[in-house]
């Protein structure tokens, strides 16, 4: 079973990328498995750290503070944008230190600090574990370090480590 | 009645995104600087996509989908280039 | 639009307020990239577009193909998640190439390296 299927869930949504591309049907079901098998053997061969996910039921909470997260931001950085040059804001670099070490885990982070607007990964030191980020509308710079903190790193730390 | 509604929001959409695309030529001929140039290089890819899906609901035809996902997977990897060659003067090392 | 005739009346309208909303976002980021005074304030403005200005546009498009055609058209799915993964990657690598060669010309109001051991001037 670990020999043939090394990766069961990036086979899973492999097939259900073939699908989904094509019209739902069972000779597609099929094919698609066969090329997710075949790429999922492929990825084997590069021998990737695997990813461990600790704490499965944390993974919604986080998207759900991810999505919420989103959209507020967009309301406000498109707001900041709409008056102009008129409102007084000042954005700025701060360092964050972070525990968070699992490489997927930081992917993920960098995923949901980028996506979010008004926040932007600009650089991570790996041997100190210091992250520098660009906040675009910056006025309580340990609001800000909390923030990432408590409501992003402690949830992937469960996830992750 | 609703095919009314859908076209007229879709005209407007598009002359949205239309502005959108005119707003990232300025960025990207107005630099000042190369990394703005890329910036803007890539949103409009962005925007190119989003007005390629909007025609893809006017027709009615799901063909625009495949040109808006290769349009999103060059300007992914011209930007990743781009960005490459300001940090280092070169692509591949 | 001869197809869309038949289209529900709930469904125009939701529809045409994804696509508003969308396009809207994308309109007021691009503003923003052009509007905005300094590279690392632009280098927000376009998330506006790549994250809920895509959304609103692509799920209106899953709406609309899956009430036309009445079976789920769920392939806008890939778009989303494509543009998830890529637009941190390519603003990251931006941001880092803009602070090297600021760094690299000793402009001010940029953060020194984090790790100090090799100052940026000596780098290749």
């Amino acid at each position: 079973m670990r020999r043939w299927l090394p990766y069961p869930l990036l086979t899973l949504s492999l097939t259900v990328m073939w699908v989904l591309l094509h019209r739902p049907s069972l000779g597609h079901v099929l094919l698609g498995g066969a090329i997710a098998v075949a790429a999922t053997w492929a990825l084997a061969r590069l021998q990737p750290d695997k990813p461990r996910l600790r704490n499965w039921l944390a993974m919604p909470q986080l998207l759900g503070i991810v999505l919420y997260d989103i959209i507020r931001s967009n309301i406000a950085v498109a707001g900041i944008i709409l008056q102009g040059g008129r409102a007084r804001r000042t954005s700025g670099f701060i360092v964050i230190p972070l525990e968070l070490s699992n490489r997927t885990g930081l992917s993920v982070l960098a995923v949901i600090v980028t996506a979010t607007p008004g926040t932007a990964w600009v650089e991570f030191d790996p041997a100190h574990g210091r992250l520098l980020l660009h906040v675009f509308d910056l006025v309580d710079e340990a609001a800000w370090q909390a923030l990432i903190k408590h409501r992003y790193e402690r949830l992937l730390l469960e996830i992750f480590e | 009645m609703s095919a009314t509604i859908l076209n007229w929001s879709i005209t407007i959409a598009q002359i949205m995104l239309g502005m959108a695309m005119l707003c990232t030529i300025f960025r990207l001929a107005g630099g000042p600087r190369a990394q703005d140039r890329v910036l803007g290089l890539d949103t409009l890819y962005v925007n190119a996509m989003l007005l390629l899906l909007t025609f893809g609901m006017r027709s009615g035809s799901t063909l625009y989908f495949e040109a808006a996902l290769v349009i999103s997977l060059l300007g992914f990897v011209a930007t990743v280039a781009l960005a490459k060659f300001l940090m280092r003067g070169e692509v591949i090392e | 639009m001869s197809e869309a005739a038949d289209l529900p009346l709930w469904a125009a309208l939701l529809v045409s307020a994804l696509v508003l909303v969308g396009a809207g976002l994308t309109l007021i980021g691009s503003y923003g990239l052009l509007r905005l005074e300094r590279f690392y304030d632009r280098i927000h403005a376009p998330t506006l577009g790549s994250s809920w200005g895509t959304g609103g546009i692509l799920v209106a498009s899953m709406l609309l193909f899956s009430v036309l055609q009445t079976r789920p058209v769920l392939h806008e799915i890939l778009i989303a998640l494509f543009v998830t993964v890529t637009t941190p990657v390519t603003l990251m690598l931006l941001a880092r190439a803009a602070l090297y060669r600021d760094r690299t010309e000793g402009n001010a109001d940029v953060p020194p390296m984090l790790s100090k051991d090799v100052p940026p001037t000596q780098n290749p």
